[in-house]
């Protein structure tokens, strides 16, 4: 269904220039146009809007934004995971030379783990609890790679579950009997079972503290270096992505307003909600100050005329409420939908 | 002054199995004291089982302690009834730690909060009753009219912890204790919801229990903090004290671990050493990932006052005065 709707759109200018940024290495993920609409009792929710990016092998995307703004639907989108009543309308993915999007069921389901991993938000809730854990990583290889040997298998897992710093004991441990952290680790395991060349990570460890957090992030860390992944981090913690990830992708109602290295997001955001996402950042000079973006974010049933974001922007002209601003890419190379930027463009 | 709730030695222990039991010590010998009249925002931080859940679970009478009492306006909890059971249950109220396993996934999100109202005769009429949900959405930042009528899984992840808080909005509690309650958003509406949870406390007099890992936000809103290691207390105090200098090794290790959103000021100096699952539970319990450990951490530490608002767990600290464990909240400014 999905290559018909997309075979007949034409690949848009925007989508050459901004694969076109000067990003050094071939890349290894493709995200072009890709839209995902919710069709609910109320009305079509567009949770996903034209967003398109790349990432090259060994890179480090943070992707945030406002709760509810589509970043989950996006890694959904990534993996053709979308349920009715959602749909993706358009767009592609390409990881290496496959076109994700062009796939039968069947062959996408083997892409999953092989090409490209998703750990959901709330994954370590998600392990079977009557199942050990050594059972469902086996599961995890078999239902994507036919024919491999049981001593292979064997071998496979037990490297990943050092891969992420884990005993071997735990392949013969049921999720109860593990931490949090554990949880989430063995849930990092079984993504990068098969070796993806990309890594989604969805809110990996919003319910760790602080020491567990360091210690999964460091796990990523080494485990992409070892299988040279692209790995996009998703979450809200703007602390863990200064101190992991390489670009900042931040969302706004289910389009990418910006995308920058993590050094100009933090000392020089451009588009005016990612102002105010860095300056709502908390430190302990300021104790009890509280800076909050006033307003609601937008329903996705009745977005805002122009800019989604025009009625919450201090920086709102009149063409804001009028024109959607396309997606530009400024001469420094970085990404930013907005208005002000027309002319750096 | 009256005591709203009280907590006197309590200890819990879970074993599991059933011939070779294995027990889990998830808290011991914890004294709490919430006063009536003194409304305060207290922090309980510690890593991922260190028994803050436990802590929640036993204030809020859904786990039994195997040991000590829990005290609601001079009465045992186990023994309320009646009337005095129904006000315990609307005084003290809770946001959960997962949004994704509290929700029965076949209600609404308006059943889910006009249920409360309902239960606890909250609203005058049904135009009432709609008014007050609005005011707790829109106080977590939520659209009533694109959240109402919707499931669960039809939300995401931050909409549902929200629905979480503002269902503990609506009832208008004397004590919130609210695990994670914002781990899910962002950092703007963090800011939003955090503010929303102090003019509680600070307007309408409400007390919370703020369980979190995040330091940088416990920081923000909170006056005091415990951290918990394991079911015991390592360090407790001013929050802004125990923050800024902290004295126990663990709760340094804790602070070193804030990952900043600042680029220069790099996550994580210090290595971690794995903890070790099979670590004797006597002495100290930090002793296995200690870079401090000496021989008498073979002992348990007691607490000692470092000084009026600074207690710590350790014997780096011996020379100091000793705290009783009942007496820990004298040390925890309101
Ligand atoms: N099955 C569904 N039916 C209808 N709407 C949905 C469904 N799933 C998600 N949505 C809506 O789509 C939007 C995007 O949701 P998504 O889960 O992608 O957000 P998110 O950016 O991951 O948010 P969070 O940070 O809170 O996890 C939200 O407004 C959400 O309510
Ligand atoms: N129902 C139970 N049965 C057996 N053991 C339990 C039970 N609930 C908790 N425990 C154990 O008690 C300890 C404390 O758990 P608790 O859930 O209170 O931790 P926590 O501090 O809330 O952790 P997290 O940050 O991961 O939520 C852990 O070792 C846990 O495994
Ligand atoms: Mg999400
Ligand atoms: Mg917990």
């Amino acid at each position: 269904m999905m290559s018909e709707v997309l075979s007949d759109r034409p690949t848009t200018s925007r989508t050459s220039a901004l694969s076109a940024r000067p990003s050094g290495p071939e890349p290894v993920l493709r995200v072009q146009n890709l839209e995902v609409t919710y069709y609910t009792d109320a009305g079509r929710a567009k949770a996903l809007d034209d967003v398109s990016f790349t990432l090259s092998a060994g890179e480090k995307l943070g992707m945030v934004g406002e709760s509810g703004s589509g970043k989950s639907t996006l890694a959904l989108a990534m993996m053709r995971m979308i349920k009715p009543p959602g749909r993706i309308e358009a767009g592609r993915v390409i990881v290496g030379d496959t076109d994700l999007t062009g796939l039968d069921d069947d062959a996408m389901r083997k892409a999953r783990l092989s090409k490209i991993a998703y750990i959901p938000q709330g994954a370590m809730n998600s392990l079977n609890p009557v199942m050990r854990i050594g059972a469902q990583m086996v599961d995890a290889v078999k239902s994507h790679m036919n024919g491999e040997s049981r001593s292979s298998i064997g071998d496979r897992c037990a490297h990943a579950l050092k891969s992420v710093d884990l005993d071997a004991s735990v392949f013969r441990m049921y999720a109860h009997e593990l931490s949090g952290g554990m949880k989430q680790r063995v849930c990092i395991a079984i993504g990068i079972l098969l070796n993806p060349q990309v890594i989604i990570a969805d809110e990996p460890t919003s319910a760790l503290d602080v020491v567990t957090q360091r210690q999964v992030m460091e796990t990523i860390d080494r485990v992409q270096k070892e299988i040279n992944a692209a790995v996009i981090l998703i979450g809200h913690d703007m602390g863990l992505m200064a101190q992991f990830v390489d670009k900042v992708a931040v969302m706004y109602a289910g389009r990418l307003v910006e995308v920058s290295t993590v050094r100009e997001m933090f000392t020089d955001p451009k588009h005016p909600y990612a102002r105010a996402l860095i300056s709502s950042l908390p430190n302990l000079d300021n104790k009890g100050v509280f800076q909050g973006i006033p307003g609601l974010a937008p329903s996705l049933l009745r977005l805002p005329t122009g800019c989604a974001f025009h009625p919450r922007c201090t920086h709102a002209m009149d063409i804001c409420g009028t024109t959607r601003p396309e997606v530009r890419m400024l001469a420094s190379g970085r990404v930013v939908t907005c208005h002000l930027f027309n002319e750096e463009a | 002054m009256a005591n709203l709730l009280e907590l006197k030695n309590v200890s819990k222990v879970y074993s599991r199995g059933l011939i070779n039991t294995k027990a889990t010590i998830a808290l011991q010998d914890i004294s709490l004291t919430l006063r009536e009249n003194e409304p305060t925002i207290l922090t309980v931080a510690g890593e991922s089982g260190s028994g803050k859940t436990t802590l929640a679970m036993l204030l809020l009478g859904f786990t039994t302690p195997t040991t000590g009492q829990i005290i609601y306006r001079g009465k045992n909890i186990t023994t309320l009834h009646g009337k005095q059971r129904m006000a315990f249950r609307r005084e003290v109220q809770a946001v959960f730690q997962d949004p994704f396993a509290v929700f029965n996934p076949f209600y609404t999100v308006d059943h889910l909060l006009t249920v409360p109202i309902r239960r606890f005769k909250l609203a005058k009429s049904r135009a009432d009753a709609r008014n007050r949900m609005d005011e707790a959405l829109t106080a977590v930042g939520l659209r009533p009219e694109d959240v109402l009528g919707r499931f669960p899984h039809q939300l995401s992840g931050g909409q549902r912890q929200r629905i979480n808080v503002a269902r503990a909005l609506l009832l208008k509690p004397r004590l919130l204790i609210a695990d994670e309650p914002v781990s899910m958003v962002d950092a703007s509406l963090r800011a939003n919801i955090l503010e929303t949870l102090r003019n509680l406390q600070r307007d309408h007099g409400v007390s919370i229990i703020y369980i979190t890992h995040d330091l940088t936000t416990a920081y923000h809103i909170s006056k005091s903090i415990i951290v918990l290691y394991r079911g015991a207390v390592m360090e407790a105090g001013d929050i802004d004290t125990v923050i800024k200098s902290p004295r126990h090794p663990y709760t340094q290790l804790l602070v070193d671990s804030i990952p900043w959103p600042n680029l220069e000021k790099r996550w994580g100096v210090q290595p971690i050493k794995a903890r070790d699952s099979g670590a004797s539970t006597e002495g100290c319990r930090f002793r296995s990932r200690c870079p401090m450990a000496m021989e008498i951490c073979k002992t348990p530490p007691p607490l000692f006052r470092i000084d009026a608002h600074h207690t710590a767990s350790c014997y780096l600290y011996a020379e100091q005065p000793q705290v009783a464990p009942d007496h820990l909240s004298e040390l925890l400014p309101a």
